[in-house]
């Protein structure tokens, strides 16, 4: 086990500047999710930590050393692909026990590690079977169980259940869960996936276009984004934004929306009067028909029924606005509902994008 | 549409049928004459079988010739050709297939360039050049030129193959601890395998049938390949058809031998670029 220090990290490819200084710190035992859009860095990211990627600039830290030139072999960590490369011309066994094979461990040692990693991960039937021969999850099972044979410094995943089904992934994310609790091995994890994200994470880092946007849990994420970026990529639905002015009345703060409708806010802001904003609500915090006075009224352009709840997609002001709700009556909703905004639930950003800060700091920090 | 369909198979079918019969009719017609006794070559007129078979042309060459000679020759500038060329070639065409280095682009221009020559135009100069360092009238010298002419198109090969197998499966090697020669011998090569048959089934018949610069570096007996030992059954003024195709009938099996061997790995290989690895 060990931590991973990553610091001012640059990556140019050629002329092409993929990586802009990535400052990271992962503790011994974290599990860490990189998340962010396609083409931000992450893979590329992982890929330099486990030394298949040369460090332009900056300096990667293992367990305190400097590991910039090691070869990836000398680093100890493990890698689980979203293609698994497995070795096709070997069978699972063969498969799982190759690290320890080239590192000529005793065959007692080797024998029972692969015995472990099967039983852990079910494939003891599987062993003789190539890779060929096994189906999408059990592939998967095997390049975990090759990743843990070798009980490595720190594992790393680059996006590993991707190419599942739902229900698969869903398992699958359970398993590296219960893995990582019974392992407690430094994990570095890409995905695309939101829910993955939110349940595995020590911590999420939130990346765009090669700068990391928000290091934090999973639900500092979701309830204080740092940046409309951050605010934007964690939910789904997505959370709904609308520009406003900032306006200081007397005690109370509000943001006023173009056709003049004032929402009202749960502090001050450290903005000035008149300050353009942007305001944004998570569709899921959204009231429906509501008794409060800062009300809105809204087209219903589409229901989507998700079984567990209902995605409403309306028209305020002409601009498009999502509200997820478990309430079915909202099934038979429209043409036009009304809508408030808890001002606990809102989240404001400044001009540049950035959360702007309350006056009189809530509970947590900011 | 389904009749049509049948009717479109039936033709492609048929089409290939008459590839497969022309393309093999000049073989059977070689083992014909090869058993046809001399007598009967020219009295019988065209047939499609002697109505009396013999094997004394096969008996003569074997034991009264020297083609036996010619047969060892062969099989030694062939066999050396066959896996010098090999060797190098999946070294260069890894190196074509993973690394970027400067000069490669005209590394690879230069290559296009050397196969796109007439080799008659290169007789003379190769002469020139081997004969003061005595490579002329060796097997050795054989091995060399024909290992130079071979080594572009087996480079671009077995390239072609070395892409065919994801990067990923080395990079997993590379953190399970290898070094990277390690994940070349014993992850990449390993599936490669289809694609060194190839190449060596491709190199060993190009070098096996090569006439034009084993007639030119070569005089004499003792160091002849069997093509240019085809033509000693020409003399002055009659060929001795009936031995010169029992030469060919016997030169045929060792790569016949040779691709019933590589055939299973080649079947793979030679369709591995197309699907993913
Ligand atoms: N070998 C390379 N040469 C040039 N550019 C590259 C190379 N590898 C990656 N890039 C570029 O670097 C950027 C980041 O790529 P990376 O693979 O890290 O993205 P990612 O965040 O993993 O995306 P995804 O979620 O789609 O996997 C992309 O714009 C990509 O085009
Ligand atoms: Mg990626």
């Amino acid at each position: 086990m060990a931590s991973i220090d990553i610091r001012n990290v640059r990556k140019n490819f050629g002329v092409v500047s993929v990586l802009h200084g990535v400052d990271l710190s992962i503790e011994n035992g974290e599990f860490v999710v990189l998340v962010g859009p396609s083409g931000c860095g992450k893979s590329t990211l992982l890929r330099m930590i486990a030394g298949l990627e040369e460090v332009t600039e900056g300096e990667i830290r293992i367990d305190g050393m400097r590991v910039n030139e090691r070869a990836p072999k000398d680093r100890d960590i493990a890698m689980v692909f979203q293609s698994y490369a497995l070795y096709p011309h070997m069978n699972v066994a063969e498969n799982m026990s190759y690290g320890l094979r080239i590192r000529k461990a005793a065959r007692e040692k080797i024998t029972a590690a692969v015995s472990n990693a099967a039983r852990k991960l079910e494939l003891q039937p599987l062993l003789a079977r190539r890779p060929k021969a096994l189906s999408g999850g059990q592939r998967q099972r095997v390049a975990m169980g090759r990743a843990i044979v070798r009980q490595p410094k720190a594992f790393l995943f680059d996006e590993p259940l991707s190419n599942l089904d739902a229900r698969l992934r869903e398992q699958m994310r359970a398993e590296i869960k219960k893995l990582h609790r019974d392992l407690g091995a430094t994990s570095i994890y890409v995905t695309h996936d939101q829910i993955e994200a939110m349940t595995l994470a020590d911590r999420i880092v939130a990346m765009h276009e090669g700068v990391v946007q928000q290091v934090g849990s999973p639900l500092e994420l979701y309830d204080r984004p740092a940046n409309l970026f951050v605010a934007g990529f964690i939910g789904s639905p997505a959370m709904n934004f609308l520009s406003a002015r900032y306006e200081v009345g007397a005690g109370t703060a509000g943001a006023r929306l173009p056709d003049g409708t004032l929402i009202g806010l749960s502090s001050g802001y450290q903005l000035e009067e008149g300050a353009a904003v942007t305001l944004g609500i998570r569709p899921e915090h959204v009231e429906m028909s509501p008794a409060s006075e800062s009300r809105l009224r809204a087209t219903v352009d589409l229901i989507e029924p998700t079984g567990f709840g209902i995605i409403l997609h309306l028209g305020l002001h002409g601009l498009p606005f999502n509200v997820f709700t478990l309430d079915r009556a909202a099934l038979t909703a429209g043409p036009t509902v009304t809508v408030a905004f808890p001002p606990q639930h809102l989240h404001l950003f400044d001009e540049t994008g950035m959360r702007a800060f309350e006056t009189s700091p809530q509970k947590g920090k900011g | 549409m389904n009749s049509y369909s049948t009717f479109g198979t039936a033709l492609h079918r048929l089409a290939i049928l008459c590839y497969v019969l022309f393309a093999l009719f000049p073989l059977f017609w070689l083992l014909k004459v090869s058993v046809t006794p001399n007598d009967l070559l020219y009295s019988e007129g065209v047939r499609m079988w002697p109505s009396r078979m013999s094997f004394e042309h096969f008996r003569f060459v074997l034991a009264h010739s020297a083609f036996p000679v010619f047969f060892r020759n062969s099989m030694i500038v062939a066999g050396a050709t066959a896996v010098i060329v090999t060797l190098l070639a999946s070294l260069s065409g890894y190196a074509l297939s993973r690394f970027t280095f400067r000069g490669k682009y005209w590394l690879v221009a230069l290559m296009l360039l050397t196969q796109m020559f007439p080799l008659v135009m290169l007789v003379a100069p190769i002469f020139k050049m081997l004969s003061p360092l005595g490579l002329t009238n060796s097997l050795t010298g054989l091995v060399v030129v024909y290992t130079a002419f071979n080594i572009p198109f087996a480079t671009f090969l077995m390239q072609s193959f070395f892409d065919g197998i994801p990067r990923e499966l080395e990079e997993a090697a590379k953190i399970d601890g290898a070094t990277r020669f390690m994940a070349f011998r014993q992850i990449v090569l390993p599936l490669t395998l289809p694609g060194i048959a190839a190449t060596l089934g491709f190199v060993f018949t190009a070098a096996w049938s090569e006439l034009l610069f084993a007639l030119m570096l070569i005089s004499g007996n003792s160091a002849a390949t069997f093509p240019v030992g085809l033509l000693t059954f020409v003399s002055k003024f009659s060929v001795d058809f009936g031995q010169m195709m029992a030469a060919g009938v016997l030169a045929l099996v060792p790569a016949c031998l040779f691709f019933l061997f590589i055939q299973r790995y080649l079947v793979q290989g030679l369709t591995a670029g197309a699907v993913k690895g």
